[in-house]
């Protein structure tokens, strides 16, 4: 668990980056800290690992005040992850991956085989352990980045816009990928961001951060997207948070009957969901006939039973060509249809419920 | 030309405390200690700023001083204080060598990547394992293009010594002279140009083998303008001012 309590950062210049921040990280959630450019995010960060010190308050991780004792000794308890990765240019990824382990005196042998086991964690080819960081992508880069915070497996782990300097496609599944990692190691992360739907989709909480370091709403996301605190809030989480809400409403949705054709067959009149031999969706074909690979239209985007939220219900439905969304079950086998409608009554429903 | 190969070629010119193979280890020798003194006084001190991150100015002020000193007049001058000597000469040279030793070590230090001496930090590295594991071997291409630049300057210049009455291939310039034997002179030339030639591609050979292939800058990318290839040796490099990480502090 982390605190701050009463924490103040005053820079020499006299910006005030951080004014009087009161707040409690949960351990074992993520945290994300959001709010627009240079409203003290980076700053609060880095108070948690001594990076910077604060003028007034304290700091505390699991009760100790992180100004007492040794700032080395901290840090190598705790993961940092900063934006542009910061891998050391002169070593390989193998080595880069070792630094923390190599420092709290563990053998060269002990420390690589760590490093490639983490490699493997987090996704990255072993061709790669020898490889120096300049011949990576900025993806792998990440990527070796959180595996190089994670190495000593420290409970805490502090990312400071990791993703933030790779392509959405990118980004989306190394979002993906931490969702993932969290579920199995259960770490304390504290997430920096200014993406707010990044906030939202990452963050156990989210801390929203006003110019002039001033915390102006700490929630789970679902709150924050139905009662933001204030205007600004309002404003920054956007025109679009009615929508993000969806997110986090995953009720059972009835899912119709969805008849199916294979290549070879004869499809009915009007669309068709064309299966391959094990029952996945390949496309949709419009009119009867017998169906060719060829006239095969690609989908739109599956809505995953039960892991899937009513945000990808709905898109599903709006994206797919016959205007009836595939829900998928865990093996990507169709499951059945839904419509908009459907998805649009389910929300009604948990309104309902939630004002019951 | 003739003449020249003449002298070169003739077996008494190959011979004796005063033939090419010793006057050669003399000029070697010279050099060595020149740079080895210069590496003592500039090493520590481009490291120790350029980690520190301020006061560059003072080092480019003090190397660009050093470099407008007249090299023959300060050599009189340190002649006259302590006497002939191998001091003296030395010294001298060591001043030539000091400038762009600096100068590299300065910038190259400071121009590693701020990100990944920040991430240094913040995974728990003390200030000298900053130094000495990430800021250090970074910088080694600029630090080893300033090396390059001092022996260059140092073997060319270490026939002064000759004109204070010490030896080295200086001699065969300044005996030539005395006694109009341009051969002599021609030759002194060619084996100081000869010597520094051969000292530079032993170094760029060094530098291959030491730099990480990492910084070689053979990659697909290099993460900051300063990891390429170096430049043989910086006339003058200047600190490229970069950009700090948000709240930097130590
Ligand atoms: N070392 C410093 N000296 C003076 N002011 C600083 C320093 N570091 C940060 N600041 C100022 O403190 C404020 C907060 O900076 P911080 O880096 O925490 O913002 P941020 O929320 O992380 O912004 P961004 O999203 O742009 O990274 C800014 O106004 C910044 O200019
Ligand atoms: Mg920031």
């Amino acid at each position: 668990m982390i605190e701050f309590r009463g924490v103040t950062k005053r820079f020499p210049d006299g910006t005030v980056a951080v004014d009087g921040l009161d707040l409690t990280v949960d351990a074992g959630r993520i945290t994300v800290f959001v709010g627009p450019s240079g409203c003290g995010k980076t700053t609060s960060l880095r108070m948690i690992n001594r990076m910077i010190a604060p003028t007034e308050g304290t700091v505390t991780v699991d009760g100790r005040d992180v100004m007492s004792g040794d700032a080395a000794d901290l840090r190598r308890g705790i993961g940092y992850v900063i934006q542009q990765a910061g891998l050391f240019p002169h070593k390989t990824i193998r080595d880069n991956i070792a630094t923390v382990p190599l420092l709290l005196g563990w053998s060269k042998r002990r420390a690589r085989a760590r490093a490639d086991e983490l490699m493997e964690v987090v996704g990255l080819a072993p061709e790669m352990a020898a490889r120096y960081p300049a011949q990576l992508s900025g993806g792998q880069q990440q990527r070796v980045g959180v595996a190089r915070a994670l190495a000593a497996d420290p409970p805490v782990l502090l990312m400071d816009e990791p993703f933030s300097a790779v392509d959405p496609v990118v980004r989306e599944s190394l979002q993906e990928e931490l969702l993932r990692l969290q579920g199995e190691l259960g770490k304390t992360i504290v997430f920096v961001t200014h993406d707010i739907d990044e906030a939202v989709k990452l963050g156990d909480k989210v801390a929203v951060f006003r110019t002039g370091g001033v915390l102006a709403q700490y929630d789970e996301p679902g709150v924050l997207l139905d009662r933001p605190a204030d205007g600004f809030v309002d404003g920054f989480v956007g025109r679009d948070r009615g929508y993000r809400k969806l997110g986090f409403l995953s009720d059972e949705l009835p899912l119709a009957e969805l008849p199916t054709v294979r290549v070879g067959e004869s499809a009915p009149d009007g669309w068709s969901l064309v299966v391959d031999p094990e029952g996945r969706p390949l496309g949709w074909v419009q009119g009867g006939g017998s169906v060719e690979e060829a006239t095969v239209v690609p989908g739109g985007s599956l809505y995953e039973v039960g892991s899937g939220s009513l945000r990808s219900a709905l898109d599903a439905a709006l994206s797919s060509p016959s205007g009836r969304g595939v829900a998928v079950d865990g093996d990507g086998r169709v499951a059945g249809a839904l419509s908009a409608d459907d998805v649009l009554r389910a929300l009604a429903a948990s309104r309902a419920d939630e004002a019951a | 030309m003739n003449a020249l190969f003449s002298w070169l070629a003739d077996p008494a010119h190959w011979s004796g405390s005063a033939g090419i193979p010793a006057r050669l280890v003399e000029h070697l020798w010279y050099s060595v200690l020149a740079l080895a003194l210069g590496a003592v006084v500039a090493l520590p001190i481009g490291a120790l700023v350029g980690h520190g991150r301020r006061g560059g100015f003072l080092i480019v002020g003090s190397a660009n001083g050093m470099r407008a000193l007249p090299e023959l007049g300060l050599l009189t001058l340190l002649v006259l204080l302590m006497g002939i000597g191998l001091l003296p000469v030395t010294l001298a040279l060591a001043v030539l060598a000091i400038p762009p030793l600096l100068a590299g070590t300065y910038s190259g230090v400071r121009n590693v990547d701020p990100g990944a001496v920040d991430a240094a930090r913040g995974m728990g590295m003390r200030e000298w394992q900053v130094l000495f594991k990430v800021e250090l071997p970074n910088a080694l291409p600029l630090i080893l293009g300033g090396l390059r630049g001092a022996a260059l300057q140092v073997i060319a210049t270490a026939a002064v010594a000759a004109y204070v009455s010490f030896g080295g291939l200086g001699r065969f310039l300044i005996d030539g002279l005395r006694t109009r034997d341009y051969p002599q002179m021609a030759a002194g030339a060619v084996l100081v140009a000869v010597l520094a030639l051969v000292v530079e591609g032993l170094l760029a050979l060094l530098q291959r083998a030491v730099v990480s292939p990492g910084l070689r800058g053979g990659g697909r990318r290099s993460p900051t303008a300063t990891v390429g290839r170096p430049a043989p040796a910086p006339a003058n490099p200047e600190p490229v001012p970069v950009r700090e990480p948000a709240g930097a502090e130590p």
